[in-house]
């Protein structure tokens, strides 16, 4: 990014800015890494931020053993490519349960992603944590500050948050609080979009369109992406050309009928579209404020 | 009239066109402000509506979230677009700020929808502090009110440029020129009188859509632009920032290996080319920049704005806090300012109290003389003031424990704005704005004397130190400072006991026990404190001194290794238990005030030096440790 004035040059300068302050101030960060886009060019940031360090903090994917097999391929590789310390969280109670998104509904995130975060952030008492949220996401989103601070229980308490003037962000707390930062707060999904277009930024191939196995589900088109999916008795995938605007559990992503297989056409259906990039999240889908509601439990 | 902005066709047409576009799109971050109720959010809303920033998918939840609330009838409230946290959604009120996304043909936009109630001031400012634009709403039957003056008040003294005046629910005054007339000239009255220039007033209905995208045949008296086509035509580009020399606040030191020693910040201020001289602050060491690193390769020039990577040509100490800066011209460095003060604490500000003080990327310490005077937001008027509360506006002088790099808020806001940090709470209690340094320390100058401590120390054989001793009444203070002393005096060594009690007889008999005066009382005691160090004396120190902060400040104004800070650990129940003097007892009778463990905080020392248990130790005990500490510093 060498211009010096373009809005997406203002942005990632904004970030980097952000980033820095947080390893100055905090004694022990740690970055989300969830393998989505926006991790992606989290991650791309990180390593603009320090260079030519290696981004002084590992990466700690919250698996779900849900998710779809090529994000773990994507996964595996950006951690060897970049030399980053990965550290992979799996919830060992939810896996003793065995939580599953076909029986447990709603508890499989709660105990395998909002649990297993706190548990990992605990375990290694990591004191700040990078997510990859953006404001333009969702309206409890759109109201949380860049340097989140969060109890010692986790907690987002969102009627209290600390007065977060120009570019200063108190990183101040006391031990056993913790504080959530969003380098991306100003982004939108259009210059995300963007700018992996133009920093050549990898991500998993389910971005794109291609034909791929589905079944519909509550409304939703849902890639079978290995034999644990239930199929209906004498039920069988229907091959279609899609694509995915978001990537979590493959249970409960939906798809989208596409032919964007690169990714001017991708920002270009983008553009065209006519609903949100988090209609295809179950997750979010469950009354009015339930994103603040997860959030003030200690999901993202 | 929904949706008059289509999506742009070039879009379909040609995509590369269109981001390329995109990209070269000013940005506008603008706020709206006002009072409760005056229809920020539902213009917000509508602003999304009818730019058609809302998906289907979205709008479907929103009827429904509508019919729930059930404000508007059958109708869309657009709040709800914005007013995202459950507790506004029931309260119908904006309790923190949003930020919201928009973008049209010729513009982006960064909306900031702030709270109107003055319990959420300090929310407002957070919106404010970075927008380059204010909205500032006004209910037609309503008229100006005191938020409607401290909003314009706030976005003002924060350096925001342009404003426009909306008068809104044009609706509901059967869209009146009169009364859209009346309350333009009493605004303008008022927006003359605390300095705003960029003035325009539109009459609009947030409701209804009236001159937001389109004009309204309801207004036709009206003829200036509607609200869009206004944001979308204001210059833009004048951020109030005046200093064009370089500067760099260092923000962190990058150092892979041994070969390299980088300086990471962002840029604040000018530009800077390979080569060039520059300074770091404070320290005034020079020399030349070598490389600016990127990931993106090096450059051979940066400017404000891009975060770099800078190496120089010398091996010069310069860590995180510091800058780099062109060699001429560059800030100035002070440790005493005028300053005014937004405080956004439930508790009040207390003077003399150390806060953190965060400015650059500098943490300083920071303590706050009695206010000169608070802002009355609806006269202007200057009132006295010997605190200020939550949402008030003063000016006081601040005093920082070191010198830093500074410029006046009105020519640089990255080093002219700083935020206050409650030291025991971590919360941003207050944010502040450079007006300009005193040089009064600099003017009192230090007395060359012949006799240095040092003489003062080596005549007595002792290497002096100040033995603090911190814990709640009758916590065994007097009485360990007491065996302290005698075990010294019997050593030989030179000594003076400073005891609470007596110099509240005498050098401090003015003083009472409320927060501000305890902390005066501390100072007092650590300058003596002091002195009797350059004197070369032992001094041992009986106070309950219940703050941390103050505490801190005394260690600091020490020289390193002569502070030894003591805990005389004793439990209250046990303390209250022994109540030699009968405090304790008149205290839970309701008949003494401000007691410490009763009524006003102890806050126990973070890391004393040494800690004594008097559950587990006896007074000879206790003594004999802490002379055993003294003599192995
Ligand atoms: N008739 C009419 N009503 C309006 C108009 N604009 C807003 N309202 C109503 O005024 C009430 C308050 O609107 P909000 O948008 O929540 O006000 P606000 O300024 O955001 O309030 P706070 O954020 O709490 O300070 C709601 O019931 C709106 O529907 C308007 O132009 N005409
Ligand atoms: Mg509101």
């Amino acid at each position: 990014m060498k211009q010096a004035q373009t809005h997406l040059a203002r942005l990632e300068s904004e970030s980097i800015e952000i980033m820095r302050e947080v390893i100055s101030e905090t004694d022990n960060p740690v970055m989300l890494y969830s393998v989505g886009k926006d991790s992606a060019v989290m991650l791309h940031l990180a390593k603009k931020a320090f260079y030519p360090s290696l981004p002084p903090f590992p990466l700690l994917h919250v698996d779900t053993t849900w998710k779809f097999k090529d994000m773990y391929k994507l996964r595996d590789k950006v951690a060897k490519v970049t030399k980053m310390e990965l550290i992979v969280h799996q919830n060992p109670k939810a896996k003793e349960k065995g939580i599953n998104p076909f029986d447990h509904g709603v508890l499989h995130t709660d105990i395998w992603k909002t649990e297993g975060l706190k548990q990992a952030l605990d375990k290694y008492r990591f004191d700040a944590a990078f997510g990859g949220a953006r404001r333009d996401e969702e309206k409890s989103r759109a109201k949380e500050r860049v340097f989140s601070f969060r109890t010692a229980q986790h907690l987002w308490e969102p009627r209290v948050q600390r007065p977060e003037l120009w570019s200063l962000y108190n990183a101040r707390k006391a031990k056993g609080e913790s504080m959530r930062i969003f380098p991306l707060s100003n982004w939108t999904e259009l210059d995300i979009w963007q700018y992996i277009y133009v920093e050549n930024i990898e991500i998993v191939p389910l971005y794109f369109a291609a034909p791929r196995p589905t079944v519909i589900r509550n409304g939703m088109l849902i890639m079978v992406d290995d034999d644990r999916f239930p199929l209906e008795m004498g039920e069988k995938p229907v091959i279609r050309s899609i694509r995915f605007r978001t990537l979590g559990c493959y249970p409960l992503t939906g798809a989208i009928e596409s032919k964007a297989s690169t990714l001017i056409e991708i920002i270009q259906e983008m553009l065209l579209t006519t609903t949100s990039e988090r209609q295809g999240r179950i997750i979010d889908k469950d009354q009015g404020v339930s994103m603040e509601a997860k959030k003030q439990q200690g999901y993202f | 009239m929904d949706k008059v902005y289509e999506i742009d066709t070039l879009i379909a047409k040609d995509i590369n066109a269109y981001l390329e576009s995109h990209q070269n799109k000013l940005l506008l971050r603008f706020i709206t402000c006002g009072s409760v109720d005056d229809g920020k959010s539902t213009l917000i809303g509508r602003l999304l509506y009818d730019s058609k920033m809302i998906f289907e998918d979205q709008l479907a939840q929103l009827k429904v979230d509508s019919k729930k609330m059930g404000t508007q009838g059958n109708k869309i409230d657009f709040a709800l677009l914005v007013d995202g946290l459950a507790a506004e959604r029931e309260q119908g009120i904006t309790i923190d700020v949003s930020y919201r996304f928009f973008s049209t043909k010729k513009r982006k936009f960064i909306v900031v929808d702030t709270p109107g109630h003055e319990q959420y001031t300090r929310n407002m400012v957070t919106g404010a502090s970075t927008a380059d634009l204010a909205v500032i709403l006004i209910d037609a039957r309503k008229g100006m009110l005191t938020q409607t003056c401290r909003h314009s008040y706030l976005c003002h003294l924060l350096g925001i440029q342009n404003f426009v005046l909306v008068v809104n629910k044009m609706d509901l005054v059967d869209y009146n020129q009169e009364v859209f007339d009346s309350i333009v000239y009493n605004y303008y009255e008022f927006a003359k009188r605390i300095g705003i220039q960029n003035l325009t007033s539109i009459p609009i209905s947030g409701l209804k859509g009236d001159n937001i995208t389109i004009r309204s045949d309801s207004t036709p008296w009206y003829n200036g632009l509607t609200l869009i086509d206004h944001l979308e035509s204001i210059k833009l580009g004048q951020t109030g920032d005046k200093t064009q020399n370089f500067c760099m606040p260092v923000q962190w030191v990058n150092r892979p290996n041994s070969d390299f020693r980088g300086f990471s910040g962002k840029i604040t201020a000018g530009s800077i080319k390979i080569g060039e001289e520059v300074v770091i602050l404070p320290s005034k060491k020079t020399s030349h920049v070598e490389r600016i690193v990127t990931f993106d390769g090096d450059l051979n020039m940066a400017s404000n704005g891009q975060s770099v990577t800078i190496t120089l040509k010398d091996e010069i100490d310069c860590s995180r806090g510091q800058i780099i800066s062109s060699s001429n011209s560059p800030p100035k460095v002070a440790d005493q300012f005028n300053t005014t003060l937004i405080w956004m604490d439930e508790k009040k500000l207390i003077p003399g109290r150390a806060y953190y003080m965060k400015i650059g990327v500098q943490t300083v310490m920071a303590t706050i003389a009695e206010p000169k005077y608070e802002i009355n937001v609806n006269t202007l008027e200057h009132m006295a003031a010997d605190s200020l509360k939550l949402n008030s506006i003063g000016v006081a002088i601040l005093t920082t424990d070191v010198s830093i790099p500074f410029t006046p808020y009105a020519e640089n806001k990255t080093l002219g704005g700083f935020i206050l940090i409650d030291k025991f709470t971590n919360s941003t209690v207050g944010a502040g704005l450079i007006n300009f340094a005193l040089r009064r320390t600099q003017n009192i100058h230090w007395q060359n004397v012949n006799i240095t401590r040092d003489d003062h120390a080596i005549l007595k054989k002792q290497k002096p130190a100040v033995i603090w001793l911190t814990g709640i009444s009758g916590s065994g203070k007097s009485t360990i400072a007491n065996a302290v002393e005698k075990k010294l005096n019997r050593m030989n060594r030179h000594t003076f006991l400073l005891d609470g009690d007596n110099i509240r007889h005498g050098l401090n008999k003015d003083l009472g026990f409320t927060e501000v005066d305890r902390i005066e009382n501390i100072r007092r005691v650590g300058e003596v404190a002091k002195l009797m160090t350059d004197a070369g004396l032992i001094v041992i120190t009986a106070f309950i001194s219940p703050f941390e902060s103050e505490r801190q400040i005394v260690r600091k104004m020490m020289s390193p290794g002569e502070f030894i800070e003591v805990f005389i650990n004793t439990p209250l129940h046990i303390a209250e238990k022994r109540d030699v003097k009968g405090l304790y007892s008149k205290a839970r009778l309701g008949q003494l005030k401000n007691f410490t463990g009763i009524d006003s905080p102890y806050e126990p020392p973070e890391k004393p030096e040494i800690n004594i248990d008097t559950t587990s130790m006896s007074i000879d005990e206790a003594a004999e440790k802490i002379i055993k500490k003294l003599f192995s510093f």
